[in-house]
């Protein structure tokens, strides 16, 4: 389909020997929100970590199966290629504390060593750091260390330096689960705001915040997809009778 | 409890304060009555013409230790040179590689180096660039002093390296910046605070060398920049006016050991400001 963004097809992964994610099917298409829940162990950091073949980089990690990004097959891909596609935001903010809060959104540009005219780099900060909801608050210390601001200001600040690349997808995992309330709020408002012209695939703990942000869930359990459709059909009315055990909260 | 009790307990506790304090205080003093008796037997010789003119012969007074100066910042220089980009790269293979069998062996030779003693290291560089050139050269002591220097180096890179946050090289790579480049431009300036500390601590512990010198820099009463040719340095300066029988050229060995001195002291300074100043914070 055209608008397919990502296609996960019969994927598993491994580490070692123990099969964490066992034939996973599932379909991103863009602009849409995927939320990615099950309890803690069940693949969810694998499964995203796969996308962007950052799992492979773990000793003994393997896969198997087929992943598409917008019809290309990640797996045949060059995984510095592919990685600048997919932008990933982490649990913990980690913006680059060597750097200011400008180098940090263009990033992806100056580590890459893609040289950009000034008034191109300006614009891209400027345009990042406004769809991060971040601008207003930094833009009279753009010249300051990204690591003075509060966490959530930092984790803003990363999916800034994401967003700078235009990525295809944008990888979430539990974005907001180190930070306080106030902040976790924020960025939910910011992802609300984003989805109209982003593609996220989002994991969270959170079935609140899965409720508010997303569009579509996939609800895994032991590495197995149970269930995958429209988040308010799926919490209103589950199929399986696990994913209904585990927003009722049986475990968690 | 009684009012006896506490009384007695704040005692010995007062007891053991005052005997931390006394033995800290004797093991600090060799230090300053060293630095005190260098300053005082040196600085008076310290003036213009000891600093900037060349030993004189046998029989005329006066004469200094310009070339000795100007000899110790070329092998401090030739040896940073060799070792500062051996050592930082081994530092980066070490903390990444934590296991293996290269790893473990470089480590095993960093103890090993680290304990050999500087005379034996001198005979090395003898062997490897004295012999094979037929002169004694600022090369070969730079050479020897380089190998005395990897071990500090290495640790420090090391030791600094690990302790930069994996999510920072997972934050770059997810960027699809490549390894090489992760490691030069994220990780490496990260760390530069602590690496730059390990390698002015590291010339700092070569710059008061004198024994792996004798047999490779070898000494020269002439000034010399020629790294093919025999250079002084401070402390075979000190050496040279200290085993001759002449009370001023005494003085003159007072004057260059208070050089020496100032300037290891000024290279530790520099190394803990560095380290204040520059830590970045993650
Ligand atoms: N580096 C690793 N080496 C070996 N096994 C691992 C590694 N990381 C994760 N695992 C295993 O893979 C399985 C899935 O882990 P994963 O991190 O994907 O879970 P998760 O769903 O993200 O959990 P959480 O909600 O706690 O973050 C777990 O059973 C875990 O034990
Ligand atoms: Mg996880």
């Amino acid at each position: 389909m055209e608008d397919t963004v990502l296609k996960v097809e019969k994927f598993s992964a491994f580490f070692g020997d123990n099969r964490v994610l066992k034939d996973v099917d599932l379909t991103v298409r863009r602009n849409v929100v995927a939320a990615l829940m099950g309890p803690s162990g069940c693949g969810k950091t694998t499964l995203i970590r796969c996308v962007n073949r950052m799992h492979e980089l773990i000793p003994g990690a393997g896969v198997a199966g087929k992943m598409t990004l917008v019809d290309e097959d990640i797996y045949t891909m060059q995984p510095i290629i592919l990685r600048r596609k997919v932008g990933m935001v982490f649990q913990k903010p980690n913006p680059f504390p060597t750097m200011s809060i400008y180098e940090n959104v263009i990033a992806g540009y100056k580590l890459n060593g893609i040289r950009m005219a000034k008034s191109e780099l300006d614009t891209i900060v400027e345009r990042s750091l406004k769809r991060s909801a971040l601008w207003d608050e930094v833009k009279d210390a753009l010249h300051r260390k990204g690591t003075f601001l509060s966490g959530g200001q930092q984790q803003r600040l990363c999916i800034a330096r994401a967003l700078a690349m235009n990525p295809e997808i944008l990888l979430l995992d539990e974005p907001t689960s180190a930070l306080d309330p106030k902040s976790t709020s924020q960025i939910e408002e910011l992802f609300v705001e984003l989805k109209r012209n982003v593609t996220m695939l989002l994991v969270t703990h959170n079935i609140a915040q899965a409720a508010r942000v997303s569009d579509v869930t996939a609800f895994i359990y032991l590495g197995e997809l149970v269930e995958f459709g429209p988040t308010e059909k799926m919490f209103t009315v589950p199929k399986d009778k696990r994913t209904e055990e585990y927003l009722t909260g049986k475990f968690g | 409890m009684t009012g006896g009790h506490v009384g007695r307990r704040l005692a010995k506790d007062t007891l053991f304060k005052g005997a931390v304090c006394l033995l800290a205080f004797l093991s600090l003093l060799p230090l300053f009555l060293i630095l005190y008796y260098i300053t005082m037997k040196g600085i008076s010789v310290i003036n213009w013409d000891f600093l900037f003119s060349l030993p004189r012969p046998i029989g005329e007074s006066g004469g200094g230790v310009a070339n000795a100066v100007v000899g110790t910042l070329m092998l401090i220089a030739l040896s940073s040179v060799i070792s500062v980009p051996c050592g930082i790269a081994a530092g980066i293979y070490l903390s990444e590689n934590k296991t293996g069998k290269l790893s473990n062996t470089i480590r095993l030779s960093v103890i090993v180096l680290q304990g050999t003693p500087s005379i034996v290291i001198g005979i090395i560089a003898y062997l490897w660039v004295v012999a094979p050139l037929k002169t004694f050269s600022a090369l070969s002591g730079g050479v020897a002093l380089s190998i005395m220097m990897l071990p500090v180096i290495i640790k420090t890179t090391e030791e600094t390296l690990k302790l930069i946050p994996y999510h920072l090289k997972e934050a770059s790579l997810a960027l699809g910046v490549p390894y090489y480049r992760t490691i030069l431009k994220v990780v490496l300036p990260s760390g530069i605070s602590g690496i730059l500390t390990g390698i002015l601590l590291s010339v700092a512990r070569i710059t008061g060398e004198t024994a792996p010198l004798l047999f490779t820099a070898f000494g020269n009463q002439f000034m010399n920049v020629n790294i093919f040719k025999p250079i002084d340095s401070l402390p075979y300066r000190i050496f040279y006016y200290a085993m001759s029988p002449y009370p001023e050229w005494h003085s003159f060995a007072w004057g260059a050991s208070f050089i020496l001195v100032v300037l290891t002291l000024a290279l530790n300074l520099i190394a803990r400001g560095i380290s204040a100043k520059w830590k970045i914070q993650f």
